[in-house]
Parts: C-alpha cells; structure tokens; sequence
C-alpha cells in the first residue's frame, strides 16, 4: 500500500519542468451524503486565505445519499472564475464513477485515490498518489461512526502537501467553518487533514506539477452563494411578505433569508417580528400570497425555480393586468418538466419574460455575481413599487446555489422608494383619483392601500377589463387605451432598468452579447481569442430586460453578434428576433451549450474559431 | 320669515354611518339570484353592527358569486383574484396588513373543485376572515355544468344525473380544522345575519356555506338546490340571537334553554336549540349529526361548529402590532454595522 506509485514527471512530452503556479483545478469525486462538503469548502477556503482567486463548483445529484457528486475548485491567478474543463488534479474518492473519472483526464494530471481502488493501473500518463484512508482515519477518529465524514479531510492535507498549501490556512479555515465553538469538530478534521499531510510528505518524493504560492489578490473579499445574496439584498430592502414552495436551486435562498431576518428584523423593543415568512402550499399559493401582500402594501417576494414559474403564470397575467408590484426569484435549473433539477441552465427566459396568456411582458433582471445579487435585488424591490408590476431577478443553479469570492456589499445608500401611494391626506387634497389613469406621462397610476381611511379611496382590483377608474368595462376603446398605456409603461421601464456592460475592443469585428453566469466563460474566451487566435472580440454583457438602446447601438457596431445562451432553442436570441429590426437579427448567430454544467470559456472559444474559421 | 324646514334625521349606525354607505355598485347577476340576497344580508349585518368600512378588505376568486364583492361595501376596497385562488390573495394581504378584516365571496365551484387545496389551506391555518361559500350546486358562469357540491342523483337543466357523491364542505372544513362552520340558506334572513354577524366577531377563519339557488341554470324540478327543494328539506337547527358587544343583553331566556357563547370582541351570540340535542362546540357530534342529516336527505342549518380558542395563522408569526406593509424604512432594512457585521463573517 505504501508503494511509491509516481510515474515519472519529466519524460512526459509537453509537461513544463517548472510547476504551474497558481493556475490549476482540483476536482473531487465522492458520493453525496458522505460529508465531503466540509473537506472541499475548507480545501477552497484554503486557497482563499493564501490571497488566490478561487471558485468551487459542486455538481451534484438529485438525490440525497449515495449518488456521485464532483465538486471542482479552480484556483487561477489571472481571476478567472468560470468553469474550466480541463483538471489537473483529480482525488477520486468514489469507486464508481473512479475509472471514467481517469480515463477523462488529460495526460500529466495527478491522481489522488483511496488506494484499494488500484487506479493506478489503468493508464501510464499520469501521476498517481494511492492514499490509504481506512488505514489513516482510524487512529485519528476512535468513534468508528464519524470515520466516514472524517476520511474526507486527510485528502485536504494530501493535497495541501502536493500544492504547498500552508497548514497553517487549512486550520483557519476549518475554524471559519465549524465556527470557534465546536473545536471538537475541529479538532477531529485537524487530525485528519495532517494525517494526510504527513502520510504524503513521507512518501511521496515527488510533488505535482502544480503549486499554491500566496498572491494578494482576495484581501477583504467574502466568499457567499448567491441566494444568500440575494436574501441579504431582500431584507435590506426591506422586504416585509417572503411566500415560497420549496424547490432547488431556489430553497436555500429563502431559508438564507430565515435565518438573516430572525437575526436582524425583529423588533429591538418587542421582540415581534417586522415580516411575514409563510411556506405556501404550492406555487399557486405563493404568487397569489405574494401578489395579495404586494397589494396591500408590502414589499412582497417569492422564490422559486421553472417548475414553480410554469404554475405562476396565470397570477403573473393578473399582476401584471391589475398592476401588482410584487418580487420573484427565479433561480433556474435544468428543465422541460423535473429535466435535471440540480444541473444549472437559462432555461425559462422566454417564459418568464412572457409569462402569462394574452399580451403580457415583464422586467427581468439578471445579476451575475453575488454583488449584483445583492444590489440588483434591492433595485428589483423598488422598480416593482415604481412600475406597480411583477419583477423577476433571474439566477440560476450555478449562481445560487455554488461559493463565489465577492467584494462586500455596499450599504445600499438610496432610501426605499414605495412609488406612487396616495393617503387620506392626498386624497383630501385631490378630491378623489382614477386608479388606472396615466396623470404623470410615465403610464404609471396612482394607488390606494386597502385600510386607507377616506371615502375616496376604495378601488375594485380586477382582472377583467376595466377603465382608468378601475370600473369594469368590456369596450373597445377602454380596453385598447389600458394596453396602449401598459406598453408605454414598459417603454418607460426601458429607460429605468439595469444598463448593460459594455466593453469594446478597438478593432473587433465580431462582437458577445451575454447575461447572467455566461459572463465569466464570455470573458475568460474574449482572451483566449486574443491571445491564442488574436481575434478581438467585443462584449455587451445584458444585465436586464426590456433591453435598451446599447443593444442596438453594440450590434450594428459589429458585422457579427454572438449570442451566448445556455439553452438548447437560443432563447436570449429569440427575444432579441421578437424586438430588433431585421437589419440587426441578420447579424446575429447563436452560440449556445445546455449541458447542465455551468458554461466554460474553452467552448466559447472552440465555437467561435469553428464559425469564424481560424 | 319662512320657517327653516329640518330634514327628518337619517339613520346612522352607533358609527355614524347609513346603510347606503355599505352598499356597492348595482348587480348585474340575474333577478333572482341567491347570490344577491347574500349581498344584502352582508350590507345589512356590517351596517348594523358599525363596522368601519375603510378597514375592510373584500376578495373573491371567479364566477357570478364572486363577482358580488362589487355589489357590498363601495367604500372597502376589493381584490377579485383568480379562479379558486382567492384563497392565496387575502392571506397575503392580511400578513401585510393585520388590521384589515377580510371577506372572502366563493362559489361552490371555485372552492370544491379548482380551488380546494386553497380553501384546505386557508383553514389550517385559521387565517382569520369570513370566507362565504355561495354554494348553488353548479357552475353559474359557465352556464351550468355540475359543480362537486351537487348531490348525488340531482339532475341538470337537460335532466342529467349527477352520479358522483358531493363534497359537504362544512364537513371538510370542521375535519380541517376550521374554528367557525355554519350553514344557511340565502333565503333565510334572520338566520344568516346573525351567523354574518357572528363571523365578523368571530377571530379566527368563519367558513360559511350558503344554499344559494342559480335560478338560470339550477332551479327546476330534480334540483336539490333550487328554492323549493331546500324550502322543503331544510332543518334549521337553532334560533340564534347575536347580541353585539356594544347592546345590552335585555331579553330574558330561563336557563338551560338557551347557550351563551362569549365571542372574542366581547359580543355574545345566543344559541337556543330546536328539534335536536345539538352542541355546536362538539366537533365530533356534529360530524355526526351531518353525516345523519345527509342519509335522511336533510339539509342541517345554522352554527355547525364554533371553537373561539384556537390562536389564528397571523398570532403564530408573532407580527409586529402594525401592519407590516407600513413600517417606516428604519424598521425594515436594518443598520451598516449589521450589513458590516454580516460582511465580516463572510471573510
Ligand atoms: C383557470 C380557469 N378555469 C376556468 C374558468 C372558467 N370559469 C369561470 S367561472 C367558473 C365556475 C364558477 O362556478 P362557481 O364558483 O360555482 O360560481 P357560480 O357562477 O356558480 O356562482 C369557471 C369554471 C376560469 N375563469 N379560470
Ligand atoms: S347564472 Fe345563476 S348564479 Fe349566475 S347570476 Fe344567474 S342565477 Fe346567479
Ligand atoms: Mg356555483
């Protein structure tokens, strides 16, 4: 067992003969449900602390024990977070997936194995380091029950031997993750991690081609997913009604939001609670709860997934009809039907922009990192207040539900906005008011909140026809004027939402237009392009719909647009064809990758160099 | 001069308003319909007992019965949600806002069928409104397909047999757990005032199911919701006496015939049974009275069953007295040192 099984390093045609510093992913293979999530978050926080830009990306099952899971750390110094396919280090913990898991590497990786599994003699062209767990984790861990969760961390203190990552960071992090309090906890995996450590400093001579060196580059940065930013921004918002069905990826981002605010929106005097948390029965229930509280005054949300969206559809139609301000969250997955519920996809952009039958047409924003998480959900709860309509910030699995390295949240400094509320005092004032009556130029009405005491405030909301009065009505021209006024209302929302990112490359011909997470595989091909092809390639990167005139004016700047979606049918180019003049639809071509896991630049770029035929 | 003539005073409730003020706009469901009468027996029992109408909040899912909010309290704004899904909308609405008093107007069809779950969920939780079933046996709007509250072997206007069983909802409602399930019948004034007045009093969820006949499409001979089938087969099982908590309790009833039950507002409704040996608090004995009721072919009227202890959906969140909706900005989005304290432990 103790075998040295290093295959020779030098003689392998391509390797470098000095190590790769700081530019290298990791990938472990385990089962769910066998605790590897500790090892792995303090693996990634490791990194973290020595300054390196780091990303981890968990692909899991839909399942909760014993299906394999993969979780990948990619450490890169040039800040490149995205996925990247290629892995230099494998440690295959699961005996199953064990052999496919080899075969897919590229030559030159390193193997780090649970030695029974005898990896080692399934290809020549890679460095195998056969480690004995069971041997390792029993005198470290007498409680034979916890062996299982323990064994993960000795692969965290092999591998922080074969990268030289300081111990030092590896303890750190395991503090920062079971918090000061548990020190038996941490005690355990410490006995674990140097165990490992010093199991592979005794015998391995030879390291890996890789090497963790400390750069400077994460100071002050904060590591969250980003439903939990997006629960942060929800309650500094201000939000007051929070309905939700519990679904992945969007679950955890309420239950962030449960924990936030029982920590920090009760009352310091009374104790009472300044929101309303409620576990609908359905998503029937929670847009109709949300829509109901919208009404009512609140700053209401929900959060859900396409399952969840495809049964709201009929309350959005009436939010968007009757003018309802409420939030929702749409955190995607992998669809039609269940389809891959802990795969990451955009898959409901047309629908939800659609939502709904009859003319219907809603904002969307589209955050990419957890701090647009956090300022774009503060921003969605004021724009649904000002236009009186459903807002969606739209997310996905890879975004909500994965660790990202953040900056941390500004304090949002612009106070609530409740939008256009009329009291008893106004109405007195007034005299009176026409709820649907377009008196400002911007297609927006002035509302009442049920509870206001005056003899002029009551309104009838409804979802049939009705006039500015809010009566019911079934004429032509009543009707025609409402939908004339709520398309002038979006035309306005146009002006209003998120901008774009826009950045131009001097003598680029071709041009990315992308949103969401696409963002980092978009950006990392943009160099690879220039430095591997030098093609030049610009970049607009969409960070809300109903787009705006930087869209048109990036397009016609380029003789060819590609369109980045991840999604089968093309579906951010296909509400692009439903809005822009032919002229610009001509230029654009569809790039596009629905395979469940979050998209890499080396796709992008393979696409590109296949269509532009370099 | 000429003598100034002084309009005889109007009647006001202890308020200050008149009924007019507790009207809506002119019906536009058929003449005759059971739904209207339900609308003035609601004008007429939250005039009577000065409930202020700024306060309330009135919701309806889809069909003729819930076009009737618009018919009732012109001055308590109105929210006329989706089919079977009103449900949803006043819960939200009343989390935002606690202090608004909720009416909810169902047919049979939006609650027994497209909208059970809702109605199943409004009452574990015990969201504290008046949730009125105008319950006709069909689908009105649509013009007259069987709704699931049509008995077994009632027919259609074609002369169509139903042969599935009905759902009672006042059943399912008290199996649920609701706090408040009476029954009655459009066509009895007297009874369905006292239970309206009784639910608005009542502080938890009021289910009322009212027998309230589609005279277009559900009238005729073969119905068991037409006027004279529910005339003749009616048992009504108590007379009740609301008496509101700003009225003196005058008449004088000897002990033992009649049972007081305090309700929460301080008001007292004042049961004395007829006919039957029947306890409105005994959840189980009036289960059974139905299930009696339903195989004798009789159609049991009045306060089924009253539980006025169980906290509501809104005591159990533990909300700040205010509505929530309303809170000033310092109240709900929390300071810098919290959002820094939060940055902090993310490092
Ligand atoms: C989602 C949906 N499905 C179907 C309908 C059509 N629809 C309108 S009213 C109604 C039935 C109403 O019956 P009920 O609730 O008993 O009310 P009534 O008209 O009898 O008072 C139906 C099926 C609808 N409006 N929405
Ligand atoms: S169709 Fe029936 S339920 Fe509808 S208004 Fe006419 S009588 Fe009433
Ligand atoms: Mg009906």
């Amino acid at each position: 067992m103790s075998t040295l099984e290093v295959s020779p390093v030098e003689s392998q045609p391509g390797q470098p003969s000095k190590p790769v510093v700081n530019d290298f992913s990791i990938q472990i293979a385990t089962v769910n449900g066998s605790g590897s999530q500790t090892a792995n978050s303090v693996l990634m926080r490791s990194l973290f602390q020595m300054g390196i830009p780091v990303s981890g990306k968990n692909m899991f099952p839909s399942n909760i024990a014993g299906l394999p899971t993969w979780f990948t750390i990619r450490a890169s110094k040039y800040g490149y977070i995205g996925r990247r396919k290629e892995i230099d280090i494998l440690v295959a913990m699961n005996a199953e997936t064990a052999r496919e898991d080899v075969m897919k590497l590229d030559g030159g990786a390193a193997v780090i194995y649970d030695g029974p599994l005898k990896l080692n003699e399934l290809r020549s062209d890679l460095h195998f380091f056969p480690i004995p767990f069971d041997k390792l984790v029993a005198p470290v861990c007498p409680n034979a029950k916890l062996r299982k969760l323990v064994r993960n961390m000795i692969y965290d203190g092999v591998v922080a031997r074969l990268l030289s990552i300081d111990m030092e960071e590896v303890y750190k992090a395991l503090v920062k993750q079971f918090g000061e309090r548990k020190a038996k906890a941490v005690d355990l995996n410490w006995g674990a991690a140097k165990a490992g450590f010093e199991f592979a400093a005794g015998t391995f001579a030879d390291g890996v081609p890789y090497r963790a060196e400390r750069m400077n580059s994460t100071a002050g940065k904060i590591i969250i997913d980003g439903n939990a930013a997006c629960a942060l921004g929800a309650m500094f918002a201000g939000v007051t009604v929070v309905t939700w069905y519990p679904i992945t990826p969007s679950s955890s981002l309420v239950e962030s939001l449960i924990g936030y605010a029982k920590r920090f929106r009760h009352d310091p005097d009374t104790g009472k609670a300044t929101y309303a948390i409620v576990q609908a029965e359905d998503e029937l229930a929670s847009i109709g709860m949300a829509l109901g509280a919208g009404w009512a005054g609140a700053r209401s949300m929900t959060a859900t997934a396409g399952p969840g969206i495809s049964l709201m559809s009929e309350f959005i139609g009436l939010g968007y009809y009757a003018e309802v301000p409420t939030v929702v969250f749409d955190v995607e997955r992998v669809g039609p039907s269940t389809g891959l519920p802990t795969r990451t996809q955009q898959g409901d952009l047309i629908t939800t922009a659609l939502l709904s039958h009859g003319d219907t047409r809603h904002p969307l924003f589209f955050p990419c990192s957890p701090e647009e998480c956090f300022s774009m959900s503060i921003e969605a709860f004021d724009f649904a207040e000002k236009f009186q309509t459903p807002v969606f910030v739209m997310t996905d699995l890879d975004l909500g539900m994965n660790n990202w390295m953040a900056d941390p949240f500004p304090y949002p400094e612009k106070p609530i906005n409740r939008g256009k509320i009329l009291t008893a005092e106004d109405l007195d004032r007034l005299g009176g008011f026409a709820r649907y009556k377009d008196v400002d130029g911007d297609g927006v009405g002035w509302r009442t909140l049920p509870g206001t005491h005056h003899p002029k405030a009551a309104c009838f909301t409804r979802g049939s026809g009705h006039n500015e009065k809010a009566q019911y009505t079934e004429r032509e021209d009543d009707y025609i004027n409402n939908m004339d006024r709520l398309v002038h209302k979006f035309e306005v929302m146009r002006q209003h939402v998120p901008e774009p990112v826009v950045s131009l490359a001097e003598k680029a011909r071709i041009g990315f237009v992308a949103w969401g997470t696409s963002d980092y595989a978009v950006r990392e091909s943009c160099d690879q392009l220039k430095a591997e092809y030098g093609i030049e390639a610009s970049y607009l990167r969409l960070r809300a719909y109903p787009f705006t005139g930087h869209l048109l004016d990036f397009i016609r700047r380029h003789e060819r647009v590609y369109v980045v979606d991840q999604n089968r049918d093309g579906q951010l180019l296909g509400l692009m064809r439903l809005e822009l003049d032919v002229e610009l639809i001509a230029k654009l071509r569809s790039l596009r990758y629905y395979g469940g896991l979050p998209l890499d630049a080396r796709t992008v770029t393979d696409h590109i160099i296949a269509q532009e035929g370099k | 001069m000429s003598a100034t003539v002084t309009p005889p005073p109007k009647k006001v409730n202890h308020i200050g308003l008149e009924v007019l003020q507790y009207k809506g706009g002119k019906t536009t469901l058929c003449a005759g319909c059971g739904h209207n009468s339900i609308s003035e027996r609601i004008i007429e029992s939250f005039y009577e007992l000065g409930i202020d109408p700024y306060t309330v909040a009135k919701f309806s899912g889809i069909g003729c019965s819930s076009k009737s909010p618009a018919y009732f309290l012109g001055l308590s704004h109105g929210f006329n949600a989706v089919h079977g899904r009103m449900p949803a909308i006043a819960t939200g609405a009343l989390l935002a806002n606690r202090t608004l008093m909720g009416i909810g107007l169902s047919g049979d069809g939006d609650t027994a069928s497209i909208g059970i779950g809702q109605f199943m969920h409004l009452i574990r939780r015990n969201m504290p409104m008046i949730y009125i079933i105008e319950d006709n046996g069909v689908y009105g709007l649509t013009k007259g397909q069987f709704s699931a509250t049509a008995d077994l072997g009632s027919t259609l206007k074609s002369g169509t047999p139903n042969n599935l069983p009905p759902f009672d909802c006042c059943a399912l409602a008290m199996k649920w757990g609701a706090t408040f399930v009476a029954r009655s019948f459009s066509g009895d004034k007297k009874q369905l005032n006292a239970i309206l007045k009784t639910a608005i009093a009542h502080r938890g969820l009021s289910v009322i199911d009212v027998i309230s006949p589609c005279v277009t499409f559900n009238d005729h001979e073969g119905s068991t919701k037409s006027y004279a089938y529910v005339k003749e087969h009616e048992e009504v099982l108590q007379e009740l006496d609301f008496v509101p908590s700003f009225e003196d309790i005058t008449v004088d009833i000897p002990e033992g015939e009649v049972m007081d039950v305090l309700m929460h507002d301080g008001s007292h409704l004042r049961i004395r049974k007829l006919q039957r040996d029947f306890d409105p608090t005994d959840r189980f004995k009036a289960l059974v009275a139905l299930e009696e009721a339903e195989a004798k072919g009789e159609i049991l009227t009045g306060v089924l069953y009253l539980n006025t202890a169980k906290p509501t959906f809104l005591e159990l969140l533990d909300l700040t007295d205010e509505p929530v909706a309303t809170l000033p900005e310092a109240r709900v989005r929390p300071s810098r040192t919290v959002l820094d304290q939060v940055m902090d432990e993310l490092r």
